[in-house]
């Protein structure tokens, strides 16, 4: 019987990876995800794993290459500033088709911008940030006990996958405690072989692990090798949420501690008799295109907010493809909106 | 007279941990050297099945190609740090990296430092030929004062460009390190000690005593524009004064 304990969100994911198997953790000290590095700097020494602080950002990221290309089940956490010096290594951990977990707790930006709670980084996550074609797939969780599941569920997808997760938070959910009942340590042997990795040429040939090839026409079929993967990870693992969307006018489209406190905002507006909703993505990478699609067919407004200048508002109004208003609601640089700030937008557009 | 085959001694191949790719590098290079050189070393430990290699960006970004034992390439200048997090993974591997100057002690400054300050039980080729030879024969942190290259078109003055780092010599200041050695090919005894050197790097790491540097002057005829002949004795002549040979720190 898992136990339920009050833990902050930044512990929640460090203690939810090391009972996903995480054998190495790299990392860099940075606001608002401090406390996640010093629970794996606390834990991970005594179970016998690996823990560096590393030199920089840059650094861990390549760490997280190294440990991932010799099979073990590895991860590096961060917040904005500190991603994007990560994302040279996410691109070659994409590239060279690695497992890893990479956790943001998003800050305000951009440059130095501040520690408060922001979703200012969903396009990097989302639409690329480093270079080349490849995507990450990107775990948007609401609440602390959601960060646990999905911060299991990243390994998992990372390993069935061959492919760099994002663990896409914020600070507000880095800092909030919440009652949690923590996954149960799973069993090292249920864990996926890994014939691919760099363990040492033992009866069989050389294994090499690379994103390079000097030759378009190799490229060009390494490239298409990470598209075929990526409709496939379209096609398996959309994930999203609907909340009294059945016979809703409105629909609030939120993620994350936005969707959550948005939420709020849906039984204060059911209350005033409003008929409103809340489709969340749980998955921003990849983004429920025809699920949100299929929402905007019956109802007249698609209501997005987060808090960043609008940027999964572009995925969403791509989805609706003007079947409905598409109004949006943004706060900026650690500003977090309350429910009634949501409420009173949605009045603005309800009928 | 004839000669019979089958009653000569073979006192020469190819190391068994070598492939038979043919190497990238142009004529005169001393890479190739380097690379039978490790290929001997690892025949000779007998460790090419628990061997990774990591290859770095820049001439050498096909090293893959010419080992039988497991590989990664990386990005530039994270070769020590990719080396760092492979090692903890899984100890009983023998993880070396092979960075060129650019890579080692440029663009990969931090990474390259603290792997050698935490004492990471790796070991590290340095191949340090004053010169970006991939790119086009650009400046290195190495290129030698007054040295021409094609972003120094009137020679690296320090004045504007600084001095080239003796990085070795940094990373000896370091506790941690076991072995830091600079060595040289120019000639065969040159060849010898630098065969010597890697030996021991390589079985520092096998010891598990930890961190071990070879840095070895190497020749870019290419770019330097010299024949390799003329390019052995510029490095016997000029660079190892600016470079001295020998052991910095033997702590094994």
């Amino acid at each position: 019987m898992a136990e339920r304990q009050l833990l902050r969100g930044n512990e929640v994911i460090a203690e939810a990876a090391i009972r996903a198997g995480c054998q190495c953790y790299f990392a860099y000290p940075i606001t608002p995800q401090a406390e996640l590095l010093e629970h794996m700097a606390r834990n991970m020494p005594r179970l016998g794993r690996t823990f560096i602080q590393a030199e920089s950002e840059v650094a861990a990221i390549n760490m997280v290459y190294g440990a991932a290309s010799a099979g073990v089940r590895t991860m590096t956490s961060s917040s904005s500033p500190g991603i994007s010096l990560k994302m040279e290594g996410i691109s070659y951990i994409a590239g060279s088709n690695l497992p890893a977990v990479i956790v943001n707790v998003v800050r305000g930006g951009p440059g130095l911008g501040n520690i408060a709670p922001s979703q200012c980084d969903y396009f990097q996550a989302t639409k690329g940030g480093g270079h080349g074609d490849y995507h990450m797939i990107v775990l948007a969780p609401s609440t602390v006990p959601e960060a646990a599941v999905l911060t299991t569920l990243a390994f998992d997808l990372a390993d069935l996958y061959r492919t760099p997760v994002m663990i896409l938070a914020d600070g507000l959910l880095g800092q909030m405690l919440e009652p949690v009942e923590l996954p149960d340590p799973i069993d090292p042997a249920s864990l996926p072989r890994k014939p691919w990795a760099t363990t040492g040429a033992v009866g069989r040939d050389p294994n090499i692990i690379l994103s390079f090839d000097l030759g378009p026409e190799n490229l060009k079929r390494m490239n298409e090798t990470l598209q075929t993967k990526y409709r496939e990870i379209r096609a398996r693992e959309i994930r999203y949420e609907e909340t009294d969307v059945a016979d809703a006018d409105l629909v609030i489209a939120a993620y994350g501690s936005t969707a959550r406190i948005a939420k709020s905002a849906v039984r204060m507006a059911r209350a005033e008799g409003l008929k409103v909703g809340l489709f969340r993505p749980i998955t921003v990478w990849p983004f429920p295109y025809d699920a949100l699609r299929a929402v905007a067919d019956h109802v007249s407004t698609v209501l997005t907010v987060e808090m960043s200048a609008g940027q999964m508002w572009e995925d969403v109004r791509l989805a609706v493809a003007e079947r409905a208003a598409t109004p949006f609601y943004g706060e900026m640089g650690g500003v977090v909106p309350t429910p009634r700030n949501i409420l009173d937008e949605v009045r603005k557009h309800a009928r | 007279m004839p000669v019979d085959v089958a009653r000569m001694t073979k006192v020469f191949e190819r190391p068994k941990s070598l492939t038979e790719a043919r190497y990238t590098y142009c004529p005169g290079c001393h890479h190739g050297i380097i690379t039978r050189i490790i290929g001997q070393t690892i025949d000779e430990l007998g460790i090419a099945e628990r061997t990774v290699g990591i290859a770095p960006v820049g001439c050498s970004v096909f090293a893959y190609l010419w080992y039988r034992c497991d590989a990664v390439q990386v990005a530039h200048g994270r070769a020590s740090a990719v080396a760092t997090g492979l090692k903890r993974a899984k100890p009983e591997l023998i993880v070396f990296s092979y960075q060129g100057d650019g890579d080692f002690a440029s663009i990969g400054t931090a990474e390259s430092l603290h792997a050698a300050n935490r004492g990471e039980n790796i070991t590290v080729i340095f191949v340090n030929n004053q010169i970006y030879g991939m790119t086009g024969g650009e400046m290195a942190p190495t290129t030698l004062v007054h040295q021409k290259t094609t972003t120094t078109p009137d020679g690296r003055d320090p004045a504007t460009c600084g001095y080239p780092i003796r990085f070795s010599e940094i990373i000896a200041t370091l506790d941690a390190p076991v072995y830091v050695t600079r060595q040289a090919l120019y000639d065969t005894r040159r060849i010898q000690d630098c065969t010597r050197a890697v030996k021991k790097a390589f079985q520092n790491q096998v010891d598990g005593k930890g961190y071990s540097l070879v840095e070895i002057l190497s020749t870019c005829p290419t770019n330097w524009r010299m024949s390799p002949t003329k390019a052995n004795e510029h490095v016997a002549n000029v660079v190892t004064q600016v470079f001295p040979l020998g052991d910095l720190v033997d702590r094994g």
